[in-house]
């Protein structure tokens, strides 16, 4: 099934998207150097604060200005797609997107409206139905009424590591997000090719309890690569004990990438 | 032996012809297609016509856009959602000036730079000579192709009536720059067209007495209905595929219950159904033809003196004449025929962009819709380079498009029916215009 016009876009021109003050944080290295901005996008539940933990200030140190944008609240994956083109738009120079969990589908529908530097795509869920079972075997009682209509509920053991000393903490934060909005996210019309063919980079860990290993093989084929994997994360990889690790390696593809 | 290399010749580069926002926008999407842009532009500054401080710029001080944000923006760059629907000039220029700083596209323009000849040189590469605007040493280049986006704004359309005997003062419209020029003045407009309102409502405002001087009558379309900006509500009935007829219908229908009937303030009455030409949205005209500021007359025949006679007779003696003629595309630095230009000055281009008999030659810009202009230029542009993309990856199934295109009826594309009037030769529908440059898109997909 072909994804609607990329040329007649009828929603935005009759009934746009109603502007909201949006929660962007951010970290910048002093003095600005010559590397595109990075913009961190969330996964449902999240906020832009799961950045700013770890990987705002480490991607700064780097020397690119990071960006992190909070999920709108009441809001929908068009919301979604369209407050990430907004934020992008607005920085100073074409940016690099990096989407994390539902927020990679989020940033894979803002590539089809926005020409990105580069993407990233951390622990991506991937559409339909295919997140459900692994997160039916780890969070059988969060996940059933997910069957039923219903939001599923996000456990701490499907998100952060077993040691993991902040876990509570982090887990306290999240928001529960309506059954609507996972139901648009998972389901929606895939995303459209992305604009201006920008290189994009899968990571994830074998021991993701929410993105299967085959989903992320599948999500990598699809740009045409292989995932970059850190066996033994969890889930949330910029929450992670090993944090930096994942991180490192993402800014180290994107030198790379921006020197090619 | 290899040739010693050419210091003027640009090998694949494309040269670009205007930074406004058509050059803009073909400069940006020229390099996402990898190719090296030259971008040569008059002024020291990106904005063409938005960029008030440019000698071509039309703009006056109370320029506000007629298509709402949605439909004038960007379609990969959208404007901040906070702004207003109708945002100021000022406010273009500085998105324009971002969307430069955004994608670096400062790294591939000349600025204060001016093209003087584009001459073709076989093998379907070009030779541009260029000089400093200020004057000085010419200097030629060699491009594997030229894109035009020169704007269609800045050569004032001359009145068709005599004035060399006139003894008031007569500029055009885009002369006229700040409300201080009519104050306490008596002012006659000329023209019906969006600048010729915009510039009556301005005149109602500061000036002592107003004329309005309009050749016919036309449907002025409000900025807003039903509590939504105009256009985005032509849209919705475009979206839902309404029929042309229950188009016109709902339009008349809207203006009577809203307006009513404007011959009631002296207008003539439209010769041509809504939807025929270019819209006026104004919702001010009325506003102020119902106050009494501004006086409708027919059309100017005769200056002399100072006395300016109008069709039906009547003789008026205004202190200041703004003639709000519109403008004529010119391509000053082309051979007409490259362009297939007519003797009345107009191309023809297929789908407005593409020269018929040079392949590497387009124009992008020069169509005047019922929507902005800027998500026209950048399909116009992406088609453009996705199709010199095409004729170097891939020069069999080039020539199939061509072919195809070549066959393409120009129904499919052009307005079926509009008023006959040099100013609405390049009208489109954004709607079907877009379509059919989706359609050239998706043959040109890389396989």
């Amino acid at each position: 099934m072909r994804a609607s016009s990329q040329v007649l876009r009828f929603a935005d021109w009759t009934s746009p998207v109603p502007p909201v003050a949006r929660e962007v944080l951010s970290a910048v290295p002093e003095p600005a150097g010559d590397q595109p901005p990075v913009l961190f996008v969330p996964g449902l539940g999240h906020g832009a604060w799961a950045f700013a933990e770890h990987w705002l200030g480490h991607t700064a140190a780097r020397g690119f200005a990071a960006y992190s944008v909070s999920p709108r609240a009441d809001g929908s994956l068009r919301a979604y797609v369209h407050d990430v083109v907004q934020v992008a738009a607005s920085l100073p120079r074409q940016a690099v997107l990096l989407g994390h969990g539902a927020g990679a589908l989020v940033v894979a529908h803002a590539l089809a409206r926005y020409p990105a530097r580069a993407a990233v795509l951390a622990s991506p869920v991937p559409e339909g139905w295919s997140a459900l079972g692994a997160a039916l075997r780890t969070n059988p009682f969060g996940t059933l009424p997910a069957l039923f209509g219903a939001a599923p509920r996000l456990s701490r053991r499907q998100l952060f590591g077993a040691g993991q000393a902040a876990a509570a903490a982090h887990h306290a934060r999240l928001v529960p997000t309506p059954a609507r909005v996972y139901r648009q996210v998972l389901f929606a019309t895939p995303p459209a090719a992305p604009v201006g063919d920008p290189p994009v980079l899968v990571v994830g860990s074998p021991d993701d309890r929410v993105v299967p290993r085959k989903a992320l093989d599948r999500t990598a084929a699809r740009h045409g690569g292989a995932p970059l994997l850190f066996p033994g994360m969890a889930h949330d990889l910029m929450l992670d004990e090993s944090w930096p690790e994942p991180i490192d390696a993402i800014l180290d593809w994107l030198t790379k990438e921006l020197a090619a | 032996m290899p040739d010693t290399p050419d210091i003027a010749d640009r090998h694949d580069a494309v040269c670009v012809i205007g930074a406004g926002g058509s050059g803009l926008a073909a400069i940006k999407n020229l390099r996402e297609q990898g190719f090296a842009v030259d971008c040569y532009e008059r002024e020291t500054s990106v904005g063409g016509a938005w960029n008030w401080r440019h000698d071509r710029s039309p703009v006056y001080a109370s320029t506000h856009l007629i298509s709402s944000r949605p439909l004038t923006e960007f379609p990969d760059f959208p404007m901040p959602d906070d702004w207003p629907d109708y945002p100021h000039h000022s406010k273009l220029l500085s998105y324009l000036e971002r969307y430069a700083q955004h994608f670096g596209l400062g790294d591939s323009i000349w600025f204060g730079t001016e093209v003087v000849a584009v001459s073709p040189v076989g093998d379907g590469r070009w030779d541009v000579t260029t000089r400093s605007t200020g004057g000085g040493a010419e200097r030629v280049q060699r491009y594997a192709a030229v894109v035009v986006a020169n704007g269609h704004n800045w050569f004032p359309k001359p009145l068709p009536v005599d004035t060399a005997k006139y003894r008031g003062q007569v500029i055009h419209a885009s002369a006229y720059k700040d409300p201080a020029q009519l104050r306490g003045r008596k002012v006659l407009v000329v023209g019906g067209g969006n600048t010729g309102c915009d510039i009556a409502v301005e005149a109602a405002q500061q000036a002592s007495t107003v004329w309005h001087s309009t050749r016919r009558g036309y449907w002025y379309a409000p900025k807003y209905v039903f509590g939504r900006p105009a256009d985005q509500v032509n849209d919705k009935m475009l979206q839902l595929r309404l029929p042309l007829r229950l188009r016109q219908w709902i339009f008349r229908r809207t203006l009577r219950l809203t307006v009513g009937d404007l011959t009631r303030y002296g207008l003539p009455a439209p010769d041509h159904r809504p939807y025929e030409s270019h819209p006026v949205v104004n919702s001010q005209l009325v506003y102020y033809l119902g106050h009494g500021r501004i006086t409708p007359v027919p059309d100017v025949t005769r200056l002399e003196g100072t006395v300016v006679e109008l069709a039906d007779g009547r003789r008026v003696e205004p202190d200041l004449v703004i003639t709000a003629t519109g403008y004529l595309p010119r391509f000053e630095f082309l051979a007409p025929e490259l362009l297939d230009i007519d003797a009345d000055g107009k191309p023809d281009l297929h789908l407005h962009a593409f020269a018929r008999k040079h392949p590497t030659l387009a124009v992008i810009g020069l169509v005047q819709a019922d929507a902005g202009l800027f998500p026209l230029a950048h399909w116009q542009s992406v088609a453009v380079a996705r199709w010199l993309r095409l004729r170097l990856s891939d020069p069999v199934r080039a020539a199939a498009v061509q072919q195809r295109e070549s066959a393409r009826p120009l129904r499919s594309w052009t307005r079926l029916r509009v008023v006959p009037s040099s100013r609405h030769w390049f009208e489109v529908s954004h709607t079907h215009y877009l379509r059919t440059l989706e359609d050239l898109l998706h043959q040109m997909e890389p396989a």
